[in-house]
């Protein structure tokens, strides 16, 4: 058995809640998500940073969890899909995939909701080339991603309407 | 396979005094972890042979961008975002942000670091173009001093670079005074976003009376180091540009390249491809 480094402590707050997570320092922020903090609506897809399935919100900014050693957490304001909709109430792009078809099996759209979230919330009226630029590092292998482009400006269209 | 992650290391010291020390005290023990977006890759894929590291993402002294009316200076952990986002930079420096807004997704933007990039000494990353282009310059930093380096001296082979393992890149600094070139930046891969590069191209030329009075070409993918196309530039500097000279011009970057086949593309389609991107960057400075 190689010889291993300690465990360490780290606080941090997921989706509105303070916690302290124990893990190695360079565990994947994306295993830590999910076996420790049991929030297993993170996904792992291809664990290289080319998929975008396991993006969560740090500090704000989009990441891909599976690149973002446990230790670097420390301090930091997480949020995962668990924490898009508010007390049950779904948020509009969250509504409009449902609407518009824009999940099929499931894998990508947590990652895929997280980084169309993360792009409304810098630009509320994004044109269809920012969108398809904003998720551009998410893989789909269902839709063929019309649906999804289109789930994102029909959610930007009912935020418009709203307000 | 991948890692047996309780075999690594991370710790944070809390300034870049202590992160210094602690590599001058452990020489070899310890290499900087900044963003991830690299390394972490490597983890997964059960190949990062360094198993200590300190992180520097949150260190204040490796942050931020500076001006002064002779250059720009960049923190080594500036993020391709923050890049993306500068006015001052996308102004004067249009190819780094460019380079910057082509590297990876927003994700990787957001994790990926300028001083990481020029660390991991990856022949086919896609802002060393642009830097060198730019006549950047790296600071390096160690317990016992500073010392000031051209990037362009930086790199000694394939992956191998001018940096003691008791050392770390605190800044990138880039002189001013190039608003009145042409900027030419091309990249080339399987797909537009989120590729790695088969061939990227970066160029910059001061036109004086329809003659070429300076240039720069710098390419990726094409050399076992990004490289900065030393002959052709010779070749075209004080010159008109007329058919013959862009012929020659394309006939000395086939000298001066070495392009292999690999996972990504073919030495033949890269040397065409690049000399096709020379040939553009011609007719733009031409124009």
């Amino acid at each position: 058995m190689p010889e291993a480094t300690r465990k360490i402590q780290v606080q941090c707050q997921i989706n509105g809640q303070a916690v302290t997570l124990d893990a190695y320092p360079m565990a994947r922020l994306l295993d830590v998500l999910r076996e420790q903090a049991g929030l297993t609506g993170t996904k792992e897809g291809c664990g290289e940073g080319e998929c975008g399935a396991c993006a969560v919100e740090l500090d704000g900014a989009l990441v891909n969890s599976c690149l973002v050693p446990f230790a670097q957490a420390n301090g930091t304001t997480i949020r995962t899909i668990e924490g898009v909709a508010d007390h049950g109430r779904l948020a509009a792009v969250q509504q409009a995939f449902l609407t518009y078809g824009g999940a099929q099996c499931g894998i990508c759209t947590p990652g895929m909701i997280l980084a169309a979230v993360n792009l409304l919330a810098r630009n509320a009226q994004p044109t269809e080339t920012e969108i398809r630029e904003g998720l551009a590092g998410n893989l789909c292998r269902c839709t063929g991603y019309t649906k999804i482009f289109e789930s994102v400006l029909e959610a930007c269209r009912a935020t418009r309407t709203l307000a | 396979m991948r890692s047996y992650v309780p075999g690594y290391e991370m710790q944070a010291p809390r300034s870049l005094a202590e992160t210094l020390e602690r590599m001058a005290r452990e020489p070899g023990l310890w290499k900087p972890f900044a963003g991830g977006t690299d390394l972490m890759v490597l983890l997964e894929a059960g190949k990062l042979a360094h198993k200590n590291f300190l992180s520097v993402w949150k260190l204040r002294e490796l942050r931020g961008i500076e001006t002064t009316p002779e250059y720009v200076t960049l923190g080594a952990v500036t993020s391709y975002s923050e890049i993306r986002r500068h006015e001052l930079l996308a102004c004067e420096f249009p190819l780094l942000c460019r380079a910057a807004a082509e590297t990876g997704s927003i994700a990787t933007q957001n994790r990926g670091t300028i001083g990481g990039n020029i660390a991991n000494a990856s022949p086919a990353a896609d802002s060393p173009p642009a830097l060198l282009v730019y006549d950047a310059e790296l600071e390096l930093v160690s317990a016992s001093g500073t010392r000031w380096l051209p990037y362009q001296s930086f790199w000694k082979g394939y992956k191998q670079i001018e940096l003691r393992n008791d050392e770390l890149i605190r800044a990138i600094r880039l002189p001013r005074g190039k608003n009145g070139w042409v900027h030419f930046y091309r990249k080339v891969g399987t797909r537009r976003a989120q590729a790695i590069s088969k061939v990227c191209f970066a160029g910059a030329a001061r036109m004086e009376a329809r003659r070429i009075a300076d240039v720069r070409i710098a390419l990726g993918s094409v050399a076992p180091t990004v490289l900065r196309a030393v002959e052709t530039e010779k070749m075209l500097r004080g010159e008109q540009l007329t058919p013959t000279i862009a012929q020659a011009a394309q006939e000395s970057l086939a000298r001066e390249i070495t392009p292999i086949d690999d996972m990504r593309s073919t030495a033949r389609y890269r040397l065409r491809v690049s000399q096709n991107l020379l040939a553009e960057f011609c007719e733009r400075i031409a124009a």
